[in-house]
């Protein structure tokens, strides 16, 4: 799933760097703090509301767009990310067409 | 399906709805006709197409042109359109009298356009005082947009999250409008063919994504049916990209796609 994302971000023109969870997405954000993020809230080690609670406190760990993608549907708990940060949200599954969509709504694209 | 049952079809289609559909369409077509035909207990399409041809039944071969007309459509498609008739355009028209706005969605599809002006409007008005017509020669169509039932990619089509939490609510692995959402819209079988003034004026008439596919001359009628219906002063709304020009009593505004009407201009006849 995570290649497949990966895949689509690229073909929009955007550089993709793949983590496979949260400890190594924050490694990556303490190095070279990305634009936006696509961020699964189900991950090993560190789940996404945890990494996107500690990247908010990394100095200017308030510029990245997050974009939330999970298999999670439930309205409440899609309303808990967006409290905790998140711009946006995309329901799994998902293709190429609703990424593009997302990205336009938070003024990606 | 053959060139000949395509040509059949496509002057049905042209005759009826003001369509053009072209000769490479023939897949298109033949998948939207299959589903009629298995209703109608045939063996194929090409006999659904002689049956229409021995018969001229009315009933079917409005059924015909209806799927043969392509429903692409999503929630705030063409988002600047919908960002300016919700920070420009309805507040102006608010600021007016208190009248309730009417809008008009010509050729609605599926409703997902009907949907995202009545959350614009929602939005922009406290309290909500509107009054939306959605119109669209398929029942079909029309039976869905009337439920508000959406799969979850056609949510995510162009609806940001929090409209989607706002004016909707989870139905199963569907997700259905609000009650008020659906009570600020009534929908209607209508063929833009036809004179359009039983439907009242409007302040915003929204054909979009629409006339592109008319011939030429079915385009530059419906436009005046569809200025006909334009209150003095309303707006009328297009595709961002379509390069569809409205009668010349319309300018155009900063945002494409949404031009507006001078009342300085005589209004044309409604007929035809």
């Amino acid at each position: 799933m995570r290649k497949v994302a990966a895949r689509i971000v690229e073909q929009l023109h955007f550089e993709a760097i793949e983590a496979a969870d949260g400890l190594e997405a924050l490694s990556y954000c303490r190095s070279a703090m990305p634009d936006a993020i696509l961020l699964d809230w189900s991950m090993p080690t560190m789940d996404g509301m945890e990494f996107l609670e500690k990247l908010r406190a990394e100095p200017n760990g308030d510029h990245p767009l997050v974009v939330m993608c999970s298999a999670e549907t439930n309205p409440e708990r899609i309303q808990f990310a967006l409290d905790r940060g998140a711009a946006e949200y995309i329901m799994k599954p998902f293709d190429g067409d609703i990424i593009a969509s997302k990205f336009e709504a938070v003024g990606l694209i | 399906m053959t060139p000949n049952d395509l040509a059949f079809v496509a002057e049905l289609t042209r005759q009826q709805a003001g369509v053009i559909i072209r000769a490479d369409k023939s897949f298109f077509v033949e998948t939207r006709l299959g589903p009629i035909a298995r209703r109608e207990a045939l063996e194929s399409v090409a006999e659904l197409i002689d049956r229409v041809r021995s018969t001229n039944d009315a009933t079917l071969t409005r059924q015909i042109v209806a799927a043969t007309l392509v429903q692409d459509t999503s929630f705030f498609r063409d988002r600047a359109t919908f960002a300016r008739l919700q920070e420009s355009v309805i507040p102006t028209l608010a600021s007016r009298d208190k009248a309730p706005i009417r809008l008009l969605s010509a050729g609605c599809a599926t409703g997902q356009e009907a949907y995202t002006l009545a959350m614009v409007a929602l939005e922009s008005l406290a309290p909500p005082r509107i009054d939306i017509v959605a119109i669209d020669f398929s029942a079909q169509a029309l039976m869905k947009a009337e439920t508000g039932v959406y799969s979850h990619f056609e949510v995510q089509r162009g609806l940001p999250i929090r409209s989607l939490l706002r004016h909707f609510e989870q139905a199963d692995d569907h997700w259905k409008t609000r009650p008020d959402l659906r009570q600020s819209i009534r929908w209607g079988e209508h063929n833009l063919l036809d004179d359009l003034t039983p439907l009242g004026e409007f302040d915003i008439v929204v054909c979009s994504h629409v006339l592109s596919a008319f011939e030429p001359a079915a385009a530059a009628a419906t436009l005046d049916r569809l200025d006909a219906v334009c209150r003095d002063d309303g707006f009328m709304v297009f595709g961002a990209n379509e390069s569809v020009s409205p009668p010349a009593a319309f300018a155009s505004t900063p945002t494409p796609g949404v031009w507006r009407r001078s009342s300085a201009f005589p209004r044309v006849s409604s007929a035809g």
